[in-house]
């Protein structure tokens, strides 16, 4: 590779590259992000390997392993150019039909296609499909079109265009005022706006200042940054290049989590390649700005992703937060001022310089503007990353395009904004989401997990998961967050075993207040918050388990009993046969009892009870209603002729 | 360096540039409760008993003060009803561990905290980490730490270090408000290197 000297040599570079590629040609894009990975897409790839050569096809069609396409529950996922013919859920299997038919022939394999719930149609091209038609992409979509290991495939699609812009058309402070006029909110926790943190960087004092990522997103089911950094790692470091550029520093961390070893590697692969390019390093483009990156892997503890206690890491020591009162934009890493925001907030940096502060708020609301990428989990049919428009109703989000609540169930919340966050219920569905609607209903957005949880859910035992995420994450530094904590998860805990004593909820309120107050960062700080919003919304629950020995969701082990209706019992045995601790009390033709004593609450039960029958119950609160009388247990069935 | 002017219970106080608000009220005679403070080590910030009241430009938040720096023309109120109330929930959320020690039950008694608020669990360390930062930041030995995290986190003497380093310093024995330290040090030596004490005679 030869170094580019200048932005002029890089537009010879992107013209010579798009100039060897013909959009004509075809082209298999194979998903190939963790997610992908996880469900066999690496098998796949080895068998479109194979087949292409099989074939004879090598000089004819490309192939590109992509990062991830957002679709997860779909994939692997393979998209055919230049048609972009959508295939889901492929098998290595697959592929040798796929090539016959899609490339050779030119047909479309029909029982690959998407089939739209709705209408029971299929669905040929990737933007026709709900889940991405609904979708505004501007930030994820290059996802699909880029092999994060090849540079030229980033250079192809205008990659490093932005960071040139700036070198060479803008001054920093130009890049700031646009930065600024975009209003680009910080997309990690609470929103900060970018602008202002890079501009007290600017400005406070001292030659050697930095720039950060902060890629140690841990929330449970929350992946975007991870996907961001594997499948387009290079706009993370444009965006930071560009950031360096502003703020005035010639050094740059990238903190990612070990437990995200393609992210690692794929981030490690960019920097080579743009050192190579001149991208990165000394006298970037000609202009004279250098810029050097440096990733550091931390050992994934949540509250490393709180920013002193990130930089306490990058330092060396321990990920423990420091008890500063002063912003770690003008004092941070070795007390320099450090500029840290995370992965999805540099990566609209380019998109920013390229586009305008104008087109960037013409997306959005009022004080959220852009888009934000959300974590689609939980009870949902379509589980995924989805990219929408700040303001975007959450109805939208949960049904349109996530398919709404899988099994014919009922919607009962979701949870936003990780740990930090919290649960909101369905009367708050048209809720826009952007940073400050959501801070108002008691949530946050965070860094965009959004887990749906469905009636079979229990309000209580989600703020005790969380609880109990939390005190395992939490550095122990301080008394309110790592005492708190305990004592917290210690009656959450016996309120879901039916332990729960009048004076728990306002002992748990007043552990939360103490948080609140007195805890010395963000984590601990926001420790109570699965509690607080949970009881906001669902103090029924609350006081169902604790007055009644109740779990209303019926789900708290500890206080339910399956019970099988007598009436509705055909004593076809299937329960019985299941049940892994001979529970069911059964015979031929005997109406079938479950053994109180013996059961282990496992639900096998419930789950296998033949649909027609429905005979098996869950019940709570009440008294299990006595077997009945011995005698009355025979079914005398009319002979089938 | 500039003199800052505030208030602290009332008082004018001036105070240095830099200056802590712990220290600041120190020099005028108001005492802050503090269980992790010592004036030789950094500040830690983890015991957040010397909560305090800070009022500035109309805004009323809490702050710790042994990491708050002084500023111009705030007001500070070392007891009020909120800090008094998170300094009793900090004290009951301690003496679960360690009932019996006496700095605790002094404060206790001053702010009313109840020591049967929480079930006991008595590890007797309540994690100042004085002891820690004593032979790091004083010493320079590191022959104790933290080890692990969250609730699981403890002080653990390092058994080769502490072997040769601790017999004749002991240094950090008295700063330690409960007996936890001791044990440690005990248990430790029992387990790792009881040939130490025999060695001494």
């Amino acid at each position: 590779m030869a170094r580019i000297n200048s932005p002029f040599e890089l537009e010879e570079l992107r013209k010579q590259i798009l100039s060897v590629r013909d959009p004509n040609k075809p082209c298999i894009t194979l998903c190939a992000g963790s997610a992908c990975n996880a469900s066999g897409s690496r098998e796949v790839a080895r068998s479109l390997e194979e087949e292409i050569q099989k074939q004879g096809l090598s000089s004819t069609v490309d192939i590109r392993q992509t990062g991830c396409h957002g679709y997860c529950e779909r994939g692997p996922i393979i998209v055919v150019g230049p048609e972009k013919i959508c295939y889901f859920q492929i098998k290595p299997e697959d592929i040798a039909e796929i090539i016959t038919e899609t490339i050779v022939n030119k047909k479309v394999v029909d029982r690959l296609l998407y089939v739209d719930p709705a209408t029971n149609e299929k669905i040929v091209h990737e933007h026709d499909i709900p889940f991405y038609k609904n979708q505004e992409r501007i930030v994820f979509g290059a996802n699909s079109s880029v092999d994060p290991k090849s540079i030229d495939d980033y250079l192809a699609i205008g990659g490093y265009s932005a960071l040139a812009k700036a070198l060479s058309q803008m001054t920093p402070d130009g890049v700031l005022q646009e930065v600024k006029k975009a209003n680009l909110r910080g997309r990690g926790g609470g929103g900060f706006p970018a602008g202002v943190k890079w501009e007290g960087s600017r400005n406070a004092p001292g030659d050697i200042k930095y720039v950060i990522v902060n890629a140690d997103e841990g929330d449970p089911g929350a992946y975007m940054d991870r996907s961001l950094l594997e499948g387009n790692p290079h706009a993370v470091l444009e965006g930071l290049a560009i950031g360096a550029y502003t703020v005035g520093c010639s050094e740059g961390y990238i903190y990612v989590r070990q437990e995200y070893p393609l992210a690692v590697e794929n981030i490690f692969t960019a920097i080579r390649q743009a050192e190579e390019y001149g991208l990165l390093g000394e006298n970037i483009l000609g202009t004279g700005f250098s810029f050097k990156v440096i990733v550091h892997q931390g050992a994934g503890a949540f509250v490393c992703g709180e920013s002193t206690a990130l930089m306490t890491a990058l330092e060396g020591r321990a990920g423990e937060p420091r008890p500063k009162y002063i912003r770690s934009n003008v004092v941070g890493l070795w007390g320099r001022p450090s500029v840290l925001n995370n992965v999805e907030t540099w990566a609209n940096v380019p998109l920013i310089i390229n586009k305008g502060a104008d087109w960037f708020t013409s997306i959005g609301t009022e004080t959220s503007k852009g888009t934000k990428i959300f974590s689609l989990v939980g009870k949902i049919t379509n589980t995924g990353l989805v990219e929408v428009p700040m303001g975007t109703p959450i109805k939208d989000i949960i049904y349109t395009i996530g398919g709404g609540i899988p099994g014919g169930k009922k919607f009962k919340a979701v949870q936003t904004g990780g740990p930090s966050g919290g649960c909101l219920p369905e009367s708050l569905l048209d809720l826009p989401v952007g940073f400050d609607e959501l801070t108002k209903a008691g949530s946050m957005m965070g860094s965009g997990g959004m887990i749906v949880m469905d009636e079979d859910t229990c309000m209580v035992d989600v703020a005790r998961y969380f609880l109990d995420f939390l005190t395992d994450e939490s550095c122990g530094k301080c008394v309110p967050c790592r005492e708190g904590m305990r004592q917290m998860l210690k009656i959450l805990t016996n309120i879901t075993q039916g332990k729960g004593r009048e004076g728990d909820i306002e002992l748990l309120e007043e552990l939360a207040e103490t948080a609140i107050e007195g805890a010395l960062c963000a984590l601990g700080k926001s420790s109570p918050n699965p509690f607080l919003s949970t009881l906001k919304y669902f103090r029924d629950e609350y006081e169902a388990h604790v007055k009644e020995k109740r779990c209303p969701a019926l789900s708290c082990k500890e206080l339910i009993s399956f019970y099988i209706e007598p009436e509705k019992c055909k004593a076809c045995m299937t329960c019985a046969r299941k049940c892994p601790s001979d529970a069911i009390i059964s015979g031929k033709n005997l109406i079938h009892i479950v053994d109180q004593e013996k059961c282990t609450k496992c639900g096998t039960c419930f789950d296998v009870c033949p649909p027609r029958f429905r005979a098996v119950t869950k019940i709570s609160g009440v008294p299990v209603p006595p077997p009945i009388p011995e005698e009355a247990r025979t079914i005398v069935r009319e002979k089938q002729k | 360096m500039s003199e800052i002017l505030f208030e602290i219970d009332g008082k004018q106080v001036t105070a240095k540039e830099g200056m802590t608000l712990l220290e600041a009220a120190k020099t005028v005679g108001i005492k802050i409760p503090t269980l992790c403070y010592h004036e030789k080590l950094e500040p830690f910030g983890g015991c957040r008993l010397c909560i305090v009241e800070v009022e500035s430009r109309g805004w009323t938040k809490l702050a710790v003060s042994c990491v708050y720096p002084v500023e111009k023309n705030i007001i500070v109120r070392t007891r009020s009803e909120k800090v008094d109330r998170i300094r009793r929930m900090i004290l009951q959320l301690l003496l679960a561990h360690a009932p019996d020690a006496f700095d605790l039950q002094d404060l206790a008694k001053e702010y009313g905290a109840d020591k049967d608020r929480f079930e006991k669990e008595p590890s007797f360390c309540v994690h100042c980490g004085l002891c820690v930062r004593y032979c790091d930041e004083v010493k320079k030995k590191n022959a104790i730490g933290f080890v692990d995290r969250g609730i699981r986190k403890e002080i653990n003497f390092i058994p080769d270090i502490a072997a040769k380093e601790c017999w004749n310093c002991k240094e950090c024995f008295p700063l330690c408000p409960t007996e936890a330290l001791q044990a440690a040090f005990v248990l430790v030596e029992a387990l790792a290197f009881p040939a130490a004490e025999a060695a001494k005679g």
